[in-house]
């Protein structure tokens, strides 16, 4: 026995274990989860190296490759010494249908397009900051063209322009739940740990913001950004409107939290020891919440990427120039245009991948985060 | 119970104070007014305006007036029935909204029918058989649901309609019933109709209810009092549809204050999308235009409806549940 208490407590004993080491333990066990931690921290990574990862510049236009259909990718090439590893597309040319005059792109089988990794193309400045040609894949010869994701109507190229815009998608995200997070643990703190009246008023104005129509409000908000502003404010303004709504559902997590925490033992006992408030909220509370914050936070921005999205694409959020999903998908809003083109949803399915994996994300963090929730 | 009711609609008047002084911040918020914009598309049309004309129009709407001032005439109005002047169309407000709204609130119980109709029996299965393959597949199915923004949904569904199908999906109404007095013949034009916007609404709806129906029942599924039923003999699908879906019921009438507001602004986003003849398109372009009545009357209209949709549910939710009133 008194071996058993002289050696070290063992890592693996879940005695020993910290707090956020069981956490781990539990969310590893949630295999769904797992996987879309990695899709979404792949996708991140896409979006941080969108210019290294894009095969060409989103806004290149090409009057001759306007709506260019996707092209499939061909791995092998035969020799004669038999197959050999060597990625290709065939060229494919804008001709037009003799009987009718419809244009329409047809394979040209005796041009191939050969493909590589870490090839070279158009020069760029990764984060404005490292100046490069080099891109992860695409066609050995600078000067050809490939359409893995097809071109949209000014011949631009899908695929990098998905690249660009999950940079924006993504990053409207992260950057709303920010603001969420800040007025959520403010506001619902103040009211989950002060309680009365303070609590009353800052409940009435949460429920009154969650009765209002979300959409029709953000119309409205979005429709009274002055079109003239740059870019980067609208970006920032957008986000903000976003938030503005989705700080209510946090702000209920956060009281919801607090209102429990404050009847348990140790914070009495904390308070009776003379601790200041600030004292008890940050040093005792709030770390508590820490996992409660992070699952709510992860369930948040797939809301938020949503938003944006759907703003972008009524035309009221981003504008043209600027390439988010949203942006993208505006240019799908014609049917007639979609049924000649229909790769131009691709972007919705990028969109689709990522909620689903941020919020199965979301939903094993909550889980590993509170078994009993 | 009537105290309660009655202490719900006194709570429902400072409410709707608040939300009308929102919606018409909100139709204020944009720099310029009504005449500026005005001038502006005239000015890209070529002409211009004298600013007297400009002046003489402040005035006659009252732009120029102080903000309480405007919204008190405008509030003012609305209490009598008029909702101001489209400076648009060129008609009164209410000649213009009331077929759009009646359309937009058909929509929403439509959809809200729907999302019931596949939420019940779906979440009930899923809870009885949990784990099981369908179970797996309809978390699956409804976590997509979840994830494709309804108007991606819509879009997908209306290039599947001309693609595959040569139909227009889109719209309330075929052509020849557009403009057409109401008659039965209508009606069964709509009914055509309006099933693509009510399954793409409800659906994400109907993800997250069967999600809380299936949470729900599983607790109660393990519960003493369903041993005992069962102990004492009774079948399997008398004792499940006489005790625990009973009280696993109770998140469609609660969760009903957030799924109605939910279904109102998403058919906003929707029928933009489908080109329905509801209040979303023509709101969006109200919007644009600030034609700050038109736009005014739409966002408090569709306030008021998830207004009383909570309300609905709260009562709803008092009758089903004593310890509520009681409080």
């Amino acid at each position: 026995m008194s071996a058993a208490i002289a050696t070290r407590p063992d890592a693996r004993d879940p005695g020993a274990a910290s707090q956020a080491r069981l956490m781990w333990r539990r969310f590893c066990r949630h295999r769904l989860a797992l996987l879309c931690l990695g899709v979404t921290l792949l996708l991140y990574a896409l979006a941080a190296g969108a210019e290294f990862v894009a095969p060409s510049d989103p806004d290149a236009t090409n009057a001759r490759m306007v709506f260019h259909p996707p092209q499939v990718v061909h791995w092998l090439v035969s020799t004669p010494a038999g197959f050999a590893w060597r990625p290709f597309v065939y060229a494919e040319a804008l001709k037009r249908d003799p009987v009718t005059l419809a244009p329409a792109y047809v394979v040209d089988p005796t041009r191939r397009v050969a493909l590589g990794l870490f090839v070279h193309g158009t020069p760029y400045r990764l984060w404005g900051l490292l100046r490069s040609d080099i891109h992860l894949f695409g066609a050995v010869d600078p000067g050809a063209h490939v359409f893995l994701l097809g071109a949209d109507r000014l011949g631009r190229d899908m695929l990098s322009r998905i690249v660009f815009g999950a940079r924006v998608s993504l990053s409207v995200g992260l950057v709303g739940v920010l603001c969420s997070l800040v007025l959520g643990i403010v506001l619902g703190g103040i009211s989950g740990y002060f309680g009365g009246q303070t609590d009353w008023l800052i409940q009435r104005v949460i429920e009154f913001i969650l009765s209002l129509p979300t959409i029709p409000v953000w119309l409205a908000l979005a429709a009274a950004l002055p079109k003239t502003w740059s870019p980067i404010t609208t970006y920032f303004m957008i986000t903000l409107i976003i938030s503005l709504v989705g700080w209510t559902q946090l702000a209920r997590v956060i009281r919801g939290r607090f209102l429990v925490l404050r009847g348990e033992t140790y914070i009495t006992a904390a308070m009776l020891d003379g601790c200041s408030q600030a004292r008890v909220i940050f040093r005792h509370m709030l770390p508590a919440l820490t996992s409660h914050i992070i699952a709510s936070i992860t369930l948040a921005v797939p809301q938020m990427i949503l938003a944006e999205t759907a703003l972008s694409f009524l035309g009221l959020g981003l504008q043209p120039p600027a390439i988010s999903w949203g942006t993208l998908l505006e240019e799908a809003q014609n049917v007639n245009t979609l049924a000649s083109a229909p790769w131009l949803l691709l972007p919705g399915v990028a969109v689709a991948i990522a909620v689903l994996a941020l919020n199965f994300l979301g939903d094993g963090l909550r889980d590993a985060a509170d078994p009993h929730a | 119970m009537s105290r309660f009711i009655l202490r719900r609609l006194l709570g429902m008047v400072p409410f709707m104070a608040l939300v009308s002084i929102t919606c018409f911040g909100l139709i204020k918020l944009p720099p310029g007014d009504f005449a500026t914009n005005y001038a502006a598309s005239l000015a890209a049309g070529g002409e211009t305006v004298s600013q007297a004309t400009l002046l003489s129009m402040r005035e006659q709407y009252g732009l120029d007036r102080p903000f309480l001032v405007q919204y008190w005439r405008w509030i003012d109005g609305v209490a009598h029935g008029n909702f101001g002047y489209s400076f648009q169309w060129q008609q009164p407000v209410s000649t213009l909204i009331w077929g759009r709204m009646g359309l937009t609130l058909l929509l929403s119980l439509a959809a809200l029918l729907f999302t019931w109709a596949i939420a019940f029996p779906i979440g009930v299965y899923s809870a009885v058989h949990k784990y099981s393959v369908f179970d797996y597949v309809f978390t699956f199915l409804g976590m997509l649901g979840l994830a494709v923004p309804g108007f991606l949904l819509g879009l997908v569904l209306m290039y599947i309609g001309i693609a595959y199908f040569g139909e227009d999906l889109g719209g309330l109404f075929s052509h020849h019933y557009l403009n057409a007095p109401w008659s039965l013949g209508r009606v069964a034009d709509l009914l055509r109709h309006i099933w693509v916007p009510m399954v793409i609404l409800g659906t994400s709806g109907a993800a997250s209810l069967i999600r809380v129906m299936r949470a729900n029942l599983l607790d109660q599924l393990h519960q003493p009092y369903v041993e005992t039923a069962r102990a004492k003999g009774l079948s399997e699908f008398t004792l499940l549809l006489r005790y625990p879906i009973r009280i696993a019921l109770n998140p469609f009438v609660s969760t009903l204050g957030w799924v109605l507001p939910n279904l109102v602004s998403g058919s906003v986003i929707i029928s933009i999308v489908l080109n329905l003849q509801t209040a979303g398109p023509l709101l969006l372009q109200a919007l644009l235009s600030q034609d700050q009545y038109l736009a005014g009357a739409f966002l408090l209209l569709l306030c008021l409806l998830t207004v009383i949709g909570t309300l609905v549910s709260d009562i709803l939710l008092a009758l089903l549940d004593p310890r509520i009133r009681m409080q």
